[in-house]
């Protein structure tokens, strides 16, 4: 038996992955502080579960950590699609084959063969998370700047409306890590993966 | 949202400098700077210097995003927030008001003529008015009717030297905060005397209170007392405790 040794994720990505991964956190946990502050509904965050201690604090850690966000995922995007790295890893979903595989999770019965290739339960979900990135910026950026980015914030029904996308938003992407980090704890080879790049295969 | 709750999550400066540290504990415990920052965090100062630059640096950015000329939208009056939110850094108990007649605003720093205006020299001026969004750095919003004197025309007036850095207010509830002077000549920036067409009530900031609709709330001073021009870094009451000092819309 011969081991092979394949490079399944670019250093790019896999750098990207990490700032990324504690850059959501910081933002999280701050905007949860932030939230408290004047709820949206009829619910808090625990205090404990939040980052800044009072609301300067986590406003300073949210208006800090989103310049990690911003270039981080600009850097990301744009190496995403000059290399290429979308076409071949994230496109294209068929429906079909997204229904089935998405089933197939729900039922605990997803294949992961080839770990070098996403099924398309997980393009959708990363195309989805990549989407939501870009929506939860760009509402953050009305609730920043509401006046000076009138017409952005237009589309989302002026500030009160960016408030509630933003909060959406947050609340797909929490989504989206819980699932995520569900999914590595049941397949847990594809952790190392993600630091190493490198995928070892017996045959 | 109760009003109770509104003043509850108010504090005072005491309870915020405790409270400070216990965010600087927290944000350690979390050992999140040393991957921010890519060096071992030997202090709660390091990490407050750090975030403090962040906020100097979003002071600037926010500087080049404000445009001069692009307005805060303005409403209907029928989509005014009734009854108004009161708002300040303590409860709606310890509002303090003054006599009318005896009031007088102070001008000073850089400007020609620092005489003191009565408010009926203020109520001589010609008078402006705006339906804007009122935003609180908590998130809430709500939305009002201010009248009075547009405030790039009484900076004229007063001879203020427009090149200066920033405007600085004082307030007699000893309350004070500062702005940037293309702010302050915004269009929409208001030397405000009155609250949906009646003279400013006491809760809203009577006699005086400079409303700014391209600010967040707490850069809107209320019962305003003296007015100054400098190019000294004025800082305020929030915004020496952490809060953002630019704090633009």
């Amino acid at each position: 038996m011969s081991a092979s040794v394949r490079r399944i994720h670019p250093l790019p990505v896999r750098i990207a992955h990490w700032i990324n991964a504690l850059a959501i956190l910081l933002m999280v946990l701050s905007g949860w502080r932030i939230y408290n502050a004047s709820p949206l509904f009829g619910f808090s965050f625990p205090d404990g579960w939040t980052l800044g201690g009072w609301l300067a604090g986590a406003l300073q850690w949210h208006f800090a950590a989103m310049w990690l966000l911003v270039l981080n995922g600009i850097a990301y995007v744009a190496y995403g699609l000059a290399s290429g790295h979308f076409r071949r890893r994230l496109a294209p979903v068929s429906p079909r084959a997204a229904l089935r595989d998405v089933a197939d999770a729900l039922r605990l019965r997803l294949k992961h063969a080839d770990l070098a290739v996403y099924n398309a339960a997980q393009r959708l979900a990363y195309l989805g998370a990549i989407a939501l990135g870009a929506l939860i910026v760009l509402s953050g950026l009305v609730v920043w700047k509401p006046v000076q980015l009138h017409a952005l914030g237009a589309l989302m029904g002026g500030y009160e409306g960016a408030r509630l996308v933003h909060f959406f938003c947050m609340s797909g992407l929490v989504l989206f890590a819980i699932v995520h980090v569900a999914m590595v704890a049941a397949v847990p080879r594809t952790l190392p993966t993600m630091i190493t790049g490198r995928l070892e295969e017996e045959r | 949202m109760s009003m109770d709750r509104k003043f509850a999550r108010h504090r005072g400066p005491a309870v915020a400098q405790l409270e400070r540290r216990l965010f600087l504990r927290q944000s350690l415990s979390l050992g999140a700077l040393a991957l921010l920052s890519g060096c071992a965090v030997s202090d709660d100062a390091q990490v407050e210097r750090v975030l403090s630059g962040m906020s100097r640096w979003n002071d600037r950015v926010q500087g080049w995003l404000f445009s001069p000329s692009r307005l805060a939208p303005e409403y209907p009056e029928s989509m005014i927030t009734r009854p108004f939110p009161f708002n300040a850094y303590y409860g709606i108990d310890e509002v303090r008001t003054v006599d009318a007649a005896a009031y007088r605003l102070s001008v000073g720093g850089l400007v020609r003529e620092k005489r003191a205006w009565t408010l009926g020299e203020l109520r001589a001026l010609p008078q402006v008015s705006q339906v804007t969004r009122h935003i609180c750095v908590e998130g809430w919003s709500a939305i009002g009717k201010w009248g009075g004197v547009r405030f790039s025309d009484f900076l004229q007036r007063i001879g203020a030297d427009l090149t200066a850095k920033y405007v600085g207010f004082k307030c007699f509830d000893d309350y004070w905060t500062s702005i940037d002077m293309p702010t302050a000549l915004h269009p929409q920036t208001q030397l405000t005397l009155s609250y949906a067409d009646a003279a400013l009530p006491p809760d809203y900031g009577a006699p005086i209170k400079v409303r700014i609709p391209t600010k967040l709330g707490f850069k809107n001073p209320k019962y305003v007392a003296a007015i100054f021009v400098t190019n000294t870094y004025p800082g305020g009451y929030w915004e020496d405790q952490g809060y953002n000092w630019y704090s633009g819309s």
